[in-house]
């Protein structure tokens, strides 16, 4: 057995709240280019060209690339020969957050209660997500998640017999809905399959595969391809303006499902994709 | 090749009436922000009758919760929130004298029907690219309801603040007419 403190934990939640925040991945660049480079609309192109100087800015400045830096959304796995001392791991993570937020000069946008609308002041609690792996290793992977795209993800229980179709229309249905409001180029995140509540986290765990890799599985590789190419023939474009790219990826996690249902969750991330992952 | 129009608030009808969808501004002078939770308390002060923190007249409201200034920053990253969630406030603001607001994403009929009726209009910053955006403000006062924290009402003294005309007071629609010049059918 390895033993982990959670003093660690929160010294790595801290740190990757501040890294997402200010440093947009690789992967996500590259990306942001190449849709610069295949956008038609000058406007489209502009924006995007916005788009990128704003993320230099924010690597070279160390400033959040948006104001709106998020819910805090933590997935852990967990290696089934890890034992983790010290207090319990949802604080732990929660006091990095709470850290993170505060040092980084992060904004605070979570509300206590979803009626009563009163802002914790520190951005806790972070939505935790756990997963037992064998293993000596404990993986942990931050986003933030800002309110905007996630007000525009839908998931719906579709028929067995409403088939791929079903599925397609679905998600180019759910991203002509959003139009201009998740603040596209979007990353769509298609979780198919599982149950109810299992489809929404996979379509979760989708956006946060590198953007633009494909399904290991041909036939869920040749829908995301599909899917994208009908999203981007929506005319919907950068921030809405008009243009070829709606959607810089599509991509897909399926799960089985009970013989009754077709579950399909959608879930929208902005341009603004802030995500880390580190392994202790 | 890009031109831009140079807007300097207060807006007069006149100022407003020459723009047409799809324009480039540059707007310096002072914006006032407010999202949702300062919307709810500023339609509660009119409905009781109450003045507000600001006079709305010939005013932009910029739709934003910035971030925290860092050291030696006058402000945090600060880029538009999404508009839509206004929606049932604004056309009260407008009747008031709002000359417009600053978001992102469309708004509803009664929105475009209240800019046209009262000459406003509706603009969109370029959601995301907050830390860019905030290099055109250049100072920052809470004007009321501090409780709120990024919600609360700050006063901006912008500078060449950039944005793009989405609604003009003709009722024409950027949002719309992008998508159908780039859709292709499927």
């Amino acid at each position: 057995m390895r033993q982990i403190n959670t003093e660690e934990i929160t010294d790595t939640v801290e740190k990757i709240c501040i890294d997402a925040n200010y440093n947009l991945g690789e992967d996500l660049v590259v990306s942001l280019q190449n849709a610069l480079n295949k956008e038609a609309s000058p406007l489209g192109k502009e924006v995007l060209a916005q788009i990128l100087e704003n993320a230099e800015i924010g690597r070279n400045e160390q400033v959040p690339v948006c104001q709106d830096t998020g819910f805090a959304v933590v997935f852990v796995e967990i290696g089934q020969k890890v034992i983790i001392e010290g207090q319990g791991l949802q604080e732990a993570i929660n006091e990095g957050v709470r850290r993170g937020y505060k040092n980084g000069y992060l904004r605070k946008s979570i509300v206590k209660n979803p009626l009563d609308r009163v802002n914790t002041g520190d951005n806790t609690p972070a939505v935790v997500h756990t997963d037992i792996v064998p293993g000596d290793k404990l993986k942990i992977t931050f986003i933030a998640k800002g309110g905007g795209c996630e007000n525009m993800s839908r998931t719906a229980m579709l028929t067995p017999a409403q088939g791929r179709d079903g599925v397609i229309d679905f998600v180019v249905n759910t991203v002509m809905t959003a139009g201009a409001n998740p603040c596209p180029p979007i990353i769509v995140g298609v979780g198919l399959g599982g149950t109810f509540e299992y489809a929404t986290l996979l379509s979760k765990k989708a956006i946060l595969r590198p953007v633009g890799s494909h399904n290991k599985d041909s036939n869920t590789a040749n829908l995301e391809g599909e899917l994208l190419e009908k999203i981007n023939k929506l005319g919907i474009g950068p921030q809405g303006f008009g243009g070829k790219v709606t959607a810089l990826a599509v991509q897909v996690e399926t799960y089985p499902c009970h013989i009754a249902s077709l579950p399909v969750a959608v879930n929208i991330e902005c341009h603004s994709h802030r995500h880390k992952t580190v392994v202790i | 090749m890009t031109e831009y129009i140079n807007l300097k608030t207060p807006l007069s009808d006149s100022d407003v009436e020459k723009l047409e969808v799809g324009d480039k501004v540059r707007i310096s002078g002072i914006l006032y922000t407010a999202r949702d939770a300062a919307h709810k308390r500023l339609v509660e002060m009119i409905e009781s009758g109450k003045d507000l923190p600001f006079d709305l007249k010939g005013q932009l409201i910029y739709y934003v919760g910035p971030a925290p200034a860092k050291p030696g920053h006058e402000i945090g990253s600060a880029g538009p929130t999404t508009s839509y969630r206004m929606d049932t406030y604004t056309p009260m603001f407008i009747k008031m004298g709002l000359k417009g607001a600053i978001g992102k994403g469309g708004r509803s009929e009664e929105v475009i029907e209240a800019m046209k009726e009262y000459k406003a209009v509706y603009l969109a910053a370029v959601g995301g690219a907050a830390a860019l955006i905030a290099k055109r403000i250049k100072k920052v006062r809470i004007i009321a309801f501090e409780d709120l924290g990024p919600e609360a009402i700050r006063e901006l003294e912008v500078e060449n603040f950039p944005a793009i005309v989405v609604n003009d007071t003709k009722g024409n629609d950027l949002y719309k007419i992008g998508s159908d010049k780039y859709k292709v059918p499927f």
